[in-house]
């Protein structure tokens, strides 16, 4: 016990401000103003991996890391997409995840925000579309945010979940 | 029967040649298998290539004490069946089973259900077969056949494909009384998104980057057995510096892997401090790497000929300034997992897998040695520069958690005591060489110790630069049976504990 409580104070905080966010990932204004007010800084995140090769995820569990601490600004990971906020998706999406996702999208309460991880959630990537895979996240459910990258850095996803966050532009269509 | 009567003369007379490839009559597959395993060997890889329709070649992978083995078998057009192997390699059922859905070539095992196969194409399409793209079958959901345990009290547990953490698709169909385990039925293929056949799509000088992306924690691994296949078709010598980089980046990546698993199993095992300090650590392992080899992910370090960068002595230096310091931390680490008798309750006895049942199952890689299997390429089919850095073995033989606890740390020093090695004696030269174009037709298989064990990477020159077939095997198709034995009698909430201690791939798995 001595030990560990030694570790913790040689290690201190070793947490980094976090990125801006990076508006010009965002791809759709659909969810009006009140996504911003309703969900507020306080986000769950739900994480759905579609049929990625592995390495987002792993970037994406860098972001719990003491470095880039998500928890610290109000956003953590949940098990259940009944209580998530936004999912975080990677892709491609295969066939054979195809239903799954829809069925999580459709699970999600609303209002509810999706960001696509990595070149392949964006695009298909290196896989691209084929008799097993349907390509970006987009061709299966809508996407609000995009992050490329193979695998993107965790400060770029960060970048990407906080740009999700900020509300459209004041003059964007309000479509509820 | 005595392996040395498969081997061809050369081969013979170059034992510890990297791959041998030898031809079986297609009478014999059997009996090439049980000499195999006989002379104490293991099955790696298992696929088969379509020709003219109706015509396949059946192709093995197997390393046997001191040599490893690609074997080949033409079967005559008209052979309904071939003789299934499972009963002498139990990892072969669900790869001929794999083999069926990809290329309608069936074997004789009675277990026909398909593996690989879920709705993305219906039963009668062949993906690897067929010219024409397999479009979906008509239900978007299929029904799978699971095993069914039946008695009082017992129900079942339907977990998956997506899981409550952040982890790679799967399905878990858990028979249980109360909380106890008493069967585990894995239904995978979820990620299956027509790796192989992408390949086909792709010129062989550019495969490697596909190869990369097989299972993105085994990108090293994976893109450099391509290379290693791809290079001895063209037979062209590498510089000595290409290899010991490669070499870093290899146990770099096992470095990184071991760090989040340590963290991982002690969250899991309720010990957040643990995830937090090795997550730390490996971030800033990431960084350093980021900085002096271009990447976090070294997804696209290894290219056919050599590596894409060079740190030069700036980049060796940083990495060794890194590696120094996570050397001064981990003892620490260590000390407190050991010394922490709550984490020791849960790891200790969980998710026993006996060193008799590993050797049956053919577990390899690191699961397998935390049973008390030995086998690892770098000293039983090493590739340069594996002989001349002198890897010490680290092998357990309790098979629990705990003892694929104290491997991962004992890997983890050995792995940092390579790197050190590596950067203090790297050749002086070129990085990276020009790779001609193999003639159409040839073919080899690279094999590669990753941090999770043997990667295989089969592969055949098309016409004109193009892949004609390449089939990357992971070892996790070899250790996936081995948890639904390991999770047998243990309580539910240990599964999460048990699973992550092996860490295997979904992606890689489902290609």
């Amino acid at each position: 016990m001595l030990k560990t409580l030694r570790q913790i104070a040689r290690t201190g905080i070793v947490t980094e401000p976090p990125p801006p966010p990076a508006d010009e990932l965002r791809v759709r204004e659909a969810l009006g103003e009140r996504v911003g007010s309703v969900l507020g800084r306080a986000l769950c995140i739900r994480q759905v991996d579609a049929g990625s090769c592995n390495g987002c995820e792993l970037e994406i569990h860098a972001l719990g890391n003491p470095i880039y601490n998500i928890e610290a600004l109000g956003i953590r990971f949940v098990a259940s997409p009944r209580h998530a906020d936004l999912l975080l998706v990677t892709g491609p999406v295969s066939r054979h995840m195809e239903v799954a996702l829809r069925r999580t999208y459709e699970a999600t309460p609303d209002p509810k925000l999706v960001v696509a991880v990595g070149d392949c959630g964006a695009c298909g990537g290196i896989f691209g579309a084929s008799y097993a895979s349907c390509g970006a996240v987009s061709n299966v459910i809508p996407v609000d945010v995009v992050v490329p990258g193979c695998p993107p850095s965790p400060a770029r996803i960060l970048a990407g979940i906080l740009a999700a966050l900020r509300g459209p532009a004041v003059d964007a269509p309000q479509s509820r | 029967m005595s392996l040395s009567r498969w081997l061809p003369h050369e081969a013979r007379a170059t034992q510890g040649a990297e791959v041998a490839a030898i031809s079986v009559a297609a009478q014999d597959w059997r009996g090439f298998a049980q000499d195999v395993a006989a002379a104490g060997g293991r099955l790696l890889a298992l696929w088969a290539t379509p020709r003219q329709p109706g015509v396949h070649t059946l192709h093995a992978v197997a390393v046997a004490p001191s040599q490893a083995l690609f074997a080949t078998a033409t079967l005559p057009a008209g052979t309904p069946h071939y003789a299934g192997i499972e009963d002498v390699f139990p990892a072969a059922r669900r790869l001929q089973r794999a083999l069926f859905d990809l290329t309608g070539l069936r074997s004789t095992d009675a277990d026909t259900r398909p593996w690989l196969r879920h709705a993305a194409w219906p039963v009668d399409a062949f993906p690897l077969a067929d010219a024409a793209m397999p479009t979906p079958a008509s239900q978007p959901v299929d029904d799978y056949a699971f095993v069914r345990v039946e008695g009082d009290g017992v129900h079942e547990i339907p977990v998956g494909p997506v899981h409550a953490g952040i982890i790679e698709p799967g399905h878990f169909r858990f028979s249980v009384v109360g909380e106890k385990v008493l069967r585990l039925e894995q239904r995978l293929g979820y990620v299956h998104k027509g790796i192989e056949r992408r390949f086909t799509e792709l010129p062989i000088l550019e495969g490697h980057r596909l190869a990369a992306r097989v299972s993105g924690d085994s990108g090293v691994a994976f893109s450099w057995a391509y290379c290693r296949a791809l290079e001895q078709m063209s037979a062209v010598e590498l510089p000595g510096r290409a290899s010991w980089l490669r070499a870093l980046a290899l146990e770099l990546e096992r470095i990184a892997n071991h760090l989040g698993d340590l963290g991982a199993l002690g969250n899991d095992a309720g010990f957040a401090f643990g995830l937090a300090q090795f997550l730390r650590l490996k971030e800033r392992l990431l960084r350093a790497t980021a900085e002096a080899l271009g990447q976090r992910y070294l997804l696209d370090f290894v290219v056919p000929g050599g590596t894409r960068t060079d740190p030069g002595s700036a980049g060796a230096a940083l990495l060794s300034r890194c590696l120094d310091e996570l050397a001064s931390e981990l003892p620490v680490l260590r000390g407190i997992y050991e010394e922490h008798t709550g984490l020791r309750d849960r790891f200790a006895g969980a998710g026993t897998l006996a060193p008799e049942l590993a050797a049956w199952l053919g577990v390899v890689g690191l699961a397998g040695r935390a049973s008390g299997q030995p086998l690892d390429l770098r000293l039983d089919a090493p590739v340069t520069p594996y002989p001349a850095l002198g890897v010490r073995r680290c092998t357990q033989a309790g098979g629990d958690v705990l003892a694929r606890v104290n491997l991962r740390f004992d890997e983890l020093n050995e792995a940092l005591r390579l790197v050190r090695n590596i950067l203090g004696s790297l050749p002086a030269g070129a990085h990276s060489i020009e790779v001609p174009t193999p003639s159409v037709g040839a073919a080899a298989a690279g094999l590669i110790e990753g941090w999770r064990g043997p990667v295989v990477m089969g592969l055949e020159a098309g016409p004109d630069g193009t892949i004609r077939r390449c089939h990357p095997q992971d070892p996790s198709w070899h250790n996936w049976p081995a948890l639904e034995h390991a999770v047998i009698g243990n309580i539910v909430p240990d599964f999460p504990l048990i699973n992550k201690s092996f860490n295997l791939s979904y992606s890689g798995h489902d290609l």
